[in-house]
């Protein structure tokens, strides 16, 4: 039993409406320190909602409305100032990959640029060490230069991760990561990220419930925007978690 | 197996049927080039005797019958060029503000409406706010300056339009990724947006050049004149504030107003006015040519 961990984020009767129509219902939980955090249910939970609030690219979502707390680090996100801040300590993993049409290097360069980086040493340093983190440096390293957006949709993902990484972020948000790739690279991208939850938070959206219980230290199990239920995974995973509708998701009976 | 290789009476008619309609939109298809290559054809046949680098570089003389049409070629220049200079920045400018900045509320939605109807506006009511608003409000009189402006507002919401589809093409999902890594919006239209739709953009821009240099209206009372002598030769022969003549204008008044003019000049007129275009055209597309080479995605 390890010391109970420091608070991240902490989430307060969270509510998001989009126009009218409201799409999370006050849900209350915390995300600690170091740990890997799941997230499952079904299409239409409000997952991937969640994770915009949390780093606020919510305000770009037009007829968005949140109310509630999110805090992190202690600090109420919707007063700060400096939401850009914010955004680079959360790093976020798109489902889709997204490689930016500019070369390998940039695309990586691009987080570090726009916060003020100009040396080219400091950047070189960077980029090598979060292509390396993202396990994808020995196959582009001999083809920086060459576009992003002409690598395989495994590599992409790769690449978004180390462009998430690149901003040297305290919590790494994936959200579905692994919906666009082969087995292979998302086990290759699950090594990646046991090794990275030593260093950082991970908050991990996932539809497949195996890589949950694979990955994660607490899974919550969100469902038309509540939670069902949020446990450690030797409860969730278990034949007796407290939620029926846990155990009917959880082994494929329902959802 | 056999079904596959046997061709039923619904099978002939499903093929009969589906070549007649490729037949149909590829005679609709021809059908586009056959005017715009008559026309041409046309044009040069007629314009034929008058054609020569003298009658563009000499001024018209002896009432327009004879000489070239310097003048009106170099004022269709300046007009062209000062209003593009005006709109461009000014449309652009204004295209990122609503596709990449501007909140969905009442005020865009007017503005947008604003842009659409303002694309509406015959010409010839540009022309009298042109007169009323530059030429007698503002005071500047007829010169190049009111008629490159009153052009510059009849392209404005057209380059609008084009370079909000061009900036509306590049996905979504690219200014998502630099959001979410701490960019500003300046910052994601200046390193992803603006490099990826340059080129729809200037394609929109430069096509504009050929409605300001055809239309007659909108210069004709606030800035273009019957006939003006200017230095031959010398590019720089107007100032902003001078009246100028313009092809299109000149093409009119020949036709209309001159008498025994030869049979040839307006024909020679025409050609040069759609040669000035179709060289601009034709710069556009190597640009977007060039461009689209280094697409990125």
């Amino acid at each position: 039993m390890s010391e109970p961990k420091q608070k991240k984020i902490e989430v307060s009767n969270l509510r998001l409406s989009y126009g009218q129509k409201e799409v999370i219902h006050g849900i209350s939980f915390d995300i600690r320190q170091s740990e890997i955090f799941a997230i499952i249910g079904p299409a239409q939970s409000a997952k991937s909602s969640l994770l915009k609030c949390i780093n606020r690219t919510i305000d770009f979502v037009p007829g968005a409305k949140v109310r509630g707390g999110i805090k992190v680090d202690g600090q109420d996100v919707s007063k700060m100032k400096n939401v850009y801040e914010l955004r680079r300590k959360i790093g976020m993993v798109a489902p889709l990959p997204v490689g930016l049409p500019l070369s390998i290097y940039d695309n990586v360069a691009f987080a570090p640029r726009a916060a003020g980086m100009r040396t080219k040493a400091a950047l070189d340093t960077l980029v090598e060490r979060c292509l390396t983190q993202a396990a994808l440096w020995d196959e582009v390293k001999d083809r920086l230069d060459s576009l992003g957006t002409k690598l395989s949709g495994g590599q992409q993902q790769r690449l978004t991760i180390a462009r998430a990484l690149s901003h040297s972020p305290e919590v790494l948000c994936l959200d579905e990561f692994s919906i666009a790739i082969d087995p292979v690279t998302t086990m290759r991208i699950e090594e990646v990220l046991k090794q990275l939850r030593e260093k950082i938070t991970i908050i991990l959206v996932t539809n497949l419930v195996q890589q949950a219980r694979r990955l994660a230290d607490r899974t919550m199990f969100l469902w038309n925007g509540e939670i069902v239920e949020l446990g450690t995974n030797d409860v969730m995973f278990s034949d007796k978690p407290a939620s029926r509708q846990t155990y009917e998701y959880v082994n494929g009976i329902f959802g | 197996m056999a079904a596959l290789f046997t061709e039923t009476a619904a099978t002939r008619r499903k093929r009969l049927t589906e070549r007649l309609a490729q037949a149909t939109f590829g005679l609709m298809a021809l059908a586009l080039v056959v005017p715009l290559v008559t026309i041409v054809a046309y044009l040069f046949v007629q314009a034929w005797p008058l054609l020569s680098w003298e009658f563009l570089t000499s001024n018209p003389i002896d009432g327009m019958r004879r000489g070239g049409i310097w003048s009106a070629f170099l004022g269709t220049i300046y007009l062209v060029t000062v209003s593009l200079c005006v709109s461009a920045p000014i449309g652009v400018l204004a295209a990122v503000y609503l596709n990449e900045y501007a909140e969905d509320n009442w005020l865009t939605r007017m503005i947008n409406l604003a842009v659409v109807n303002l694309a509406g506006v015959p010409s010839i009511v540009h022309a009298l706010f042109g007169l009323g608003a530059f030429v007698l409000f503002a005071g500047v009189g007829r010169s190049i300056i009111a008629a490159s402006l009153t052009l510059a507002i009849m392209t404005l919401p057209v380059i609008i339009a084009s370079t909000k589809e061009s900036l509306a093409s590049v996905p979504r999902s690219f200014r998502e990724a630099c959001w979410n890594v701490g960019a500003t919006r300046w910052q994601t239209i200046r390193r992803i947006v603006l490099p990826n739709s340059v080129s729809g953009i200037l394609t929109g821009v430069i096509l504009q050049v050929s409605r300001t240099a055809g239309e007659t209206a909108p210069i004709m009372f606030t800035g273009a004149v019957f006939f003006k002598k200017i230095p031959e030769g010398d590019v720089f022969a107007y100032s902003l504030t001078d009246q100028c003549m313009a092809l299109s204008m000149h093409l009119y008044t020949v036709t209309t107003q001159v008498t025994n003019a030869p049979h040839a000049l307006p024909y020679a007129i025409a050609v040069a006015l759609l040669g000035t275009v179709l060289v601009v055209n034709a710069l556009s597309i190597g640009t977007r040519v060039y461009l689209r080479s280094r697409k990125k995605w």
